[in-house]
């Protein structure tokens, strides 16, 4: 690290001495008369910062990304040639200013970089992200059939080695807890937004859509410790024992239940949006006709807005699939594979969590499984999302 | 010729009162846009509103078959009578009234649906159709009338909101016939539209005078003389001059009615 201290000053100094100076000789240049420069004096200083700062900066983040991939430290040659950069910089730049120099061009283009390298790395991210977990997941199926692990209906890990891995519990109870969240989420957001965009008056508005989008903001543990001391207690007292289907409090309603709280914000927030996008000369065209509110929110706004509505649902579908905690304090960590709503299960995440978590060899497969069953994961909410996408865009060009 | 088309017109015009205004204020919140308009409109008959833009006629239009009610800021005084009874009595139903008094919008506003579904929509809500065979003739005769058939026929599943500007302005055209409308309200429904196409729907509206009464907003004078046999002046909110349509452009009593007809305001 102490090797970049030196760099980055010289850097730094660099770009604040190049931006008065290339004011001073951009002015210097043209004489005093401003109207005979193509660029503007503070063009030529914004060039000549970015010409002095982008290239060693872009410079130490590819040395730091080889170092790391060779293991290798920083050396003397590095910082000298991090230093060379900006002073080639800083002079070509200076150099370059004359009356006819397109320094805004210039400026432009450093500017579309930057901002290119900015998207990149997001996607990059993505990708990084996918090969990580494809690395160990290979690793994981050299040691462990795959077939066992897709289509074992039997999750029961070992110390001792000889685990029964397969994900098909796991997944059920995702998916089980999942489909309650949304059979729950759904419907309650969904007339949540009808009723604040076409019936609630501006006040009401002003007041209920901020007040429903504070459930988003609450930190899904603290769902989690409000399904273990009360939700989870009342279901059981009041419906699981009284039918005689289990005597457990952490069970796949409880989760179901609370996740379905925590997805209401999502649902309506996003539908209010699409519904209020629905141009009003849909509306007026059908009340035009005799149609009355409900008949008008029914067959002409909701089918209009369908696509977008159903964008959010997968998009709530997503974030369901990969919640944790309050599945890990709603529905305990037992995998299970059972139709009994009232009975503990786990989801795929809990899993994750806990394979890494314990004491057990990093590379054994036990440990391992963690990584496929994350890149299941990912690739199920990866489809989700796609889907969402493919059905808002289709959407938009819906009208005209 | 031209004397047969006036004896026409004349002869359209001694027609009962279909709708009676006495007397109309509309305000937007403070803002009073409608002052003390009275109009006779009678059945049968192709009543224009001209004026130049923001003199009130498409609020007043909107005042006929109470669209205003959907803005908050909007209060209407004084009479409106459908055939003498009063649509701003609160047993009214506006659900009932608009019915009865159809509107076809500015832009053309097809819903999100198959031109099948649009045309049906109406008749659906309100119960007009016992079966699907019912349905299917409506559709057809609605779309018939709006001189579309022959275009859709063969495609009527397609979505409504697939077609071309003037196709669109005629779909909802027949979509507010096929509800059996006693009036038709049109606010401007040429201006998004070509030449062609425009000249289309100036045929259709002629012909649905056969049927309905049909109030028409334009800023076109020489549509206005067209295709109407009754024509109102509205200048900031009043009605200036309301009289037959040749009388308005041949011999207007009013100077600023002459002035706009001239283009000399507006």
């Amino acid at each position: 690290m102490q090797s970049l201290t030196l760099p980055l000053l010289v850097i730094l100094g660099l770009t604040i001495s190049g931006y008065f100076l290339a004011k001073t000789r951009a002015l210097q240049v043209a004489g005093g008369d401003i109207r005979k420069l193509v660029s503007l004096p503070k063009q030529h200083a914004l060039n000549t910062v970015l010409a002095t700062a982008i290239p060693p900066v872009a410079a130490i983040l590819l040395f730091s990304v080889y170092n790391r991939l060779t293991e290798g430290t920083g050396s003397w040659l590095f910082t000298l040639v991090v230093i060379a950069l900006a002073v080639t910089g800083f002079a070509l730049s200076l150099i370059g200013i004359k009356v006819q120099t397109r320094a805004r061009t210039f400026a432009e283009r450093w500017i579309l970089g930057l901002l290119i390298f900015a998207s990149t790395i997001a996607i990059l991210t993505t990708v990084g992200i996918v090969f990580s977990m494809l690395f160990e997941t290979f690793n994981f199926f050299e040691q462990y059939d795959w077939k066992h692990f897709f289509f074992s209906t039997s999750w029961s890990p070992n110390f001792r080695g000889d685990s029964d891995l397969g994900i098909i519990p796991l997944l059920w109870g995702t998916l089980y807890i999942s489909l309650i969240a949304l059979a729950f989420a759904v419907p309650i957001g969904l007339f949540a937004a009808i009723y604040l965009s076409e019936y609630a008056g501006s006040r009401m508005r002003s007041v209920a859509k901020p007040a429903i989008e504070i459930l988003a903001g609450i930190p899904t543990i603290v769902y989690g410790l409000f399904a273990l001391i009360t939700v989870g207690p009342f279901l059981r007292d009041y419906f699981a024992s009284p039918m005689g289907l289990g005597q457990s409090a952490s069970s796949v309603m409880t989760a179901g239940l609370v996740m379905g709280i925590m997805l209401i914000p999502f649902v309506s927030s996003l539908s209010d949006d699409i519904i209020n996008a629905v141009p009003q000369a849909m509306r007026d065209g059908s009340f035009g006709l005799g149609a009355t509110k409900s008949e008008t929110i029914r067959q002409v706004v909701i089918p209009a807005a369908l696509p977008g509505i159903v964008g959010a649902v997968l998009l709530a579908a997503s974030r369901a699939i990969g919640e944790t905690m309050i599945v890990v304090l709603g529905a305990g960590a037992a995998a299970r594979l059972s139709m009994n709503p009232f009975e503990a299960m786990t989801t795929v995440t809990v899993k994750i969590v806990s394979q890494l978590t314990g004491d057990t060899d990093f590379a054994s497969p036990e440990t391992l499984v963690a990584f496929a069953l994350g890149l299941t994961l990912f690739v199920i909410t990866l489809g989700l999302n796609v889907f969402a996408l493919y059905i808002v865009r289709k959407y938009r060009e819906q009208y005209e | 010729m031209e004397d047969m088309i006036q004896m026409d017109r004349t002869i359209s015009t001694q027609q009962d009162i279909k709708i009676e205004a006495k007397g109309v204020q509309v305000f937007y919140g403070d803002n009073h846009a409608i002052k003390d308009v009275d109009v006779n409109i009678a059945d049968k008959t192709v009543t224009a509103f001209i004026g130049p833009s923001g003199c009130g006629k498409s609020t007043f239009l909107r005042c006929l078959n109470r669209m205003n009610d959907t803005i908050d800021i909007c209060r209407v005084e004084g009479d409106i009578l459908l055939d003498g009874e009063d649509i701003y009595d609160p047993k009214v139903d506006p659900v009932q009234l608009r019915a009865k008094v159809g509107m076809v919008f500015q832009k053309p506003n097809p819903f999100p649906k198959s031109i099948y579904d649009n045309v049906a929509y109406g008749p659906k809500i309100h119960g007009l159709a016992r079966n699907k065979a019912d349905l299917d003739e409506i559709v057809e005769k609605s779309l018939r009338k709006a001189a579309l058939w022959n275009e859709v026929k063969d495609r009527l599943n397609a979505p409504g909101t697939g077609m071309s500007g003037g196709q669109q302005q005629r779909l909802c055209i027949a979509r507010a016939i096929a509800t059996a409308p006693e009036v038709l309200l049109m606010d401007e429904p040429c201006s998004a539209l070509d030449p062609i196409a425009t000249a289309q729907v100036e045929e259709l509206i002629d012909e649905l005078r056969q049927s309905f009464s049909v109030v028409i907003v334009t800023h076109s004078m020489q549509q206005a003389a067209r295709v109407s046999q009754k024509t109102a002046f509205f200048h900031l909110g009043n009605l200036v001059e309301f009289d037959d349509t040749d009388k308005i452009f041949t011999n207007p009593q009013d100077s600023r009615t002459e002035s706009y007809i001239s283009g000399r305001i507006g």
